[in-house]
């Protein structure tokens, strides 16, 4: 009886200070130094209003902005399918071995190939073609930039040079020069273009 | 592989190798230390008595009953959800099966998830619930080490310590402000902390988009530090929201690897051998090196499946390449191996990447992990486990030679052997017996998600992710079914608790005997000999008992791919 009294007392104690003070605290210090951040990274309009997060994907379907990579993300409930979804992340859970996925990879490569002008026997580059791990990526790879850039400067009338040198101004290199890839933050490319008189 | 692999992988394990020793010698000052007065005040608040030595069986029930209670109170709070504050989306409960499978999961420190966070849970429930059982999850899991530890510590003793005491040292003086300190980096870099839930915004091309925040970056560090897995978001680690960045993929397996690679450090400093530590840590170290191996290559490796659709699968200076499905450009192959051999390894579960869509060699790796268990093992019961896989070894060796084993100058006799023995058979039986049960009886083929092999390796994974205290998920197979939450439920329940209380009990025997002088006829542990001795015994373990499974499922899917055939 003593013990169920003493984890009794240890379970109300470590509620609050575990479950309540510590993320109380952390959002408190958080707030104070990185307030961006600590709100989701959010990117507002020249009106003042929420455009996004230049770290959510967003469903890009327009050919004269950038588009993400393949998304399986799903509606709110999670019952079906919803692309970019940011309230529902989601991977596409399919097995490399899976002939839904070959197939699907196969036809995305080819609607690729077409959307972009690209011969037949071009090489597209994979990320282009599979879904992330969170339905989320914001980021797509250098190749996949570099391939679509045409495209953009055939939409919209500019040269395609400044488009690349556009990307090239918009490359994240690897985190302290070596931890992870070289990328392209699509959200922010895209607001970078939309700035081009 | 590029150059900026190797420096990635180089620069990743030096880490673990130079800081993991540091911190097993605090965790060690930690324990062997006077309280302190901030400790003093806790015990008075909650009545005990801090010096009150526990025998093995008052230790087991002091957690059994504590636990019983923090289950209860995570329980209630996911089945309350609707009724409790910070709600403003007015999301429902939990069913009461999810919420069961929930609040085992999470205070078994397995953390498996049958939710999905962003969209099931309000911020109350991430704090309250999730954040909650976290901590006091791994907590229970490091005091229980801690007492089976003092088996091989003390000599003529009846008690192995006192439990409260053990559990708010490890809280106080290093979870709590670890946490805390590594929860603001996490806001840094850009996970969300506040307490807001849905932000909403009008695309570029106009569209609308809902953005889920919370208390994200709080639960992110304690999710990783304390070796838990369960993610915010139901992309785990994957999400942009809880790892924005490369340096924070890094910082999420340190967290994890360096915390669980301490504990062989640690050991040794409490029994005053702390060379026994360090051939315990080379033991666990070289298992994790040869998984990180094959998982860098298995993943890296061309789909011949893709050989006629005309994609790029190789790594050029544009792209990273390999086997991109379920992966995050940020974060690239090599970034998702090394947090992908870490999470299983030290039994976290949290992941950065879909399982489900890892070639099969990759898979392979996570369940020897997962059967293996012992290697490093997180705030589980992990280490010891792998200190029970010594004394069977040692056991085996004076099999051998004809004379009484001996492990730390404790004479292994037939009720040491017989504890371990149960304690080893809990993860075939659970494992083996649950799958061949599910891949036979519609309720459990009705979930799986892909078709062939590795739609029997979703199942088979699920099983020894929940035996294995891990939490990580080929998350295609559908656990939300009555069927996989309550027997995944009972299983970690079972897997926990059931290895545990053995392993307690082989330690109030062991305390109780004197601790001999070595002589000149002792079987030495701390030697290049023993490591290839412990490991030949856990790869003989795993080999006999888990080879079947292994060949149905991952080699199977591998020989097939290469042969061209999908399934």
């Amino acid at each position: 009886m003593k013990l169920f009294g003493q984890s009794l007392r240890a379970t109300i104690f470590l509620v609050f200070v575990c479950g309540i003070l510590y993320p109380v605290a952390v959002t408190a210090v958080g707030k104070l130094f990185f307030s961006g951040q600590a709100n989701g990274t959010l990117v507002r309009g020249s009106n003042g209003q929420i455009v996004g997060s230049t770290l959510i994907a967003q469903g890009f379907k327009d050919p004269k902005y950038f588009h993400p990579r393949p998304s399986a993300a799903m509606t709110p409930d999670g019952s079906a399918a919803q692309p970019y979804d940011a309230a529902f992340s989601s991977a596409s859970n399919l097995g490399p071995d899976n002939s839904a996925q070959i197939k699907a990879m196969t036809d995305a490569a080819t609607a690729y190939r077409l959307e972009n002008h690209l011969l037949p026997s071009a090489l597209v580059p994979i990320d282009a073609v599979t879904a992330s791990g969170s339905g989320l990526d914001p980021d797509i790879s250098l190749a996949n930039a570099y391939l679509q850039a045409p495209r953009i400067a055939e939409v919209r009338h500019i040269n395609p040079d400044r488009v690349k040198a556009l990307i090239k101004e918009n490359t994240s290199k690897p985190q302290m020069g070596f931890l992870g890839t070289s990328r392209i933050n699509v959200l922010r490319l895209n607001l970078a273009l939309d700035k081009q008189p | 592989m590029i150059a900026n692999d190797w420096i990635q992988i180089f620069f990743s394990l030096t880490m673990v190798v130079l800081i993991s020793p540091l911190v097993g010698r605090y965790l060690a000052w930690i324990y062997q230390s006077h309280h302190l007065s901030l400790e003093r005040t806790v015990y008075r608040l909650l009545n005990v008595d801090p010096e009150k030595e526990m025998t093995w069986k008052e230790y087991g029930g002091a957690i059994v009953v504590s636990n019983g209670l923090f289950f209860v109170a995570g329980f209630l709070v996911l089945w309350a959800q609707a009724i409790l504050p910070l709600n403003p989306r007015h999301l429902s409960p939990l069913t009461a099966e999810v919420a069961f499978n929930t609040a085992a999961s999470f205070v078994t420190n397995t953390n498996w998830q049958a939710y999905a966070g962003e969209a099931q849970l309000s911020n109350f429930s991430q704090m309250v619930a999730i954040t909650f059982l976290m901590f006091v999850g791994a907590n229970t899991g490091i005091a229980a080490l801690v007492a089976i530890f003092r088996g091989f510590t003390r000599s003529g003793s009846a008690t192995l310590g006192n439990y409260w005491s053990d559990f708010f040292r490890f809280l106080i003086r290093a979870f709590l402000p670890a946490c805390f300190l590594m929860a603001l980096v996490h806001v840094w870099q850009g996970s969300p902390q506040t307490f807001q839930t849905a932000v909403s915004s009008k695309t570029l091309e106009g569209a609308s988009q809902t953005l889920i925040v919370g208390p994200v970056a709080s639960l992110e560090s304690v999710k990783n530090l304390g070796t838990n897995g369960g993610g915010f978001y139901n992309a785990n680690g994957a999400h942009p929201y809880e790892n924005p960045t490369p340096l924070t993929n890094t910082l999420e397996f340190l967290e994890m690897g360096v915390f669980t690679f301490s504990l062989p450090f640690f050991f040794g400093r409490m029994i005053g051998r702390p060379r026994q530590g360090q051939v315990l840590f080379i033991v666990i170290f070289s298992l994790y090196l040869a998984g990180l191996g094959v998982i860098e290559y298995s993943e890296k490796m061309p789909n011949p499946l893709l050989a006629h659709a005309a994609i790029e699968q190789q790594a050029t200076p544009f792209q990273d390449g390999g086997n991109t499905e379920g992966k995050e450009v940020r974060l690239g192959i090599t970034q998702t191996s090394l947090f992908s051999n870490t999470t299983i390894a030290a039994t976290t579960g949290a992941v950065d990447g879909a399982m489900d869509s890892m070639n099969p060699l990759s898979v392979l790796v996570y369940l020897v992990h997962m059967f293996l268990n012992e290697e490093p093992g997180g705030k589980g019961v992990g280490f010891a486990g792998l200190l029970k896989e010594a004394i069977l070894a040692v056991f085996l060796a004076g099999l051998m030679v004809g004379r009484t084993p001996e492990f730390l100058g404790k004479k292994i006799e037939s009720r040491e052997i017989k504890l371990s023995a149960l304690s080893l058979l809990v993860t075939p039986l659970l494992v083996l017996g649950l799958t061949a049960l599910s891949v036979v009886i519609p309720a459990g083929k009705s979930s799986m998600d892909n078709p062939g092999p590795h739609g029997f390796m979703e199942v088979l994974y699920a099983f020894a992710s929940g035996n294995a205290n891990n939490g990580s998920a080929m998350a295609g197979l559908n656990v939300s079914t009555p069927y996989y939450a309550i027997l995944i439920g009972v299983e970690m329940i079972l897997s926990r608790f059931l290895p545990l209380l053995p392993l307690l009990a082989m330690a109030g025997a062991l305390a109780k005997k004197k601790t001999l002088p070595e002589t000149s006829g002792t079987f030495k542990t701390d030697t290049s000999l023993f490591v290839v001795l412990l490991l030949g015994f856990m790869i003989l373990f795993a080999a006999l008992t888990f080879l079947p499974p292994l060949i149905l499922g991952p080699l199977l899917e591998h020989l097939s791919i290469l042969h061209g055939v999908s399934f």
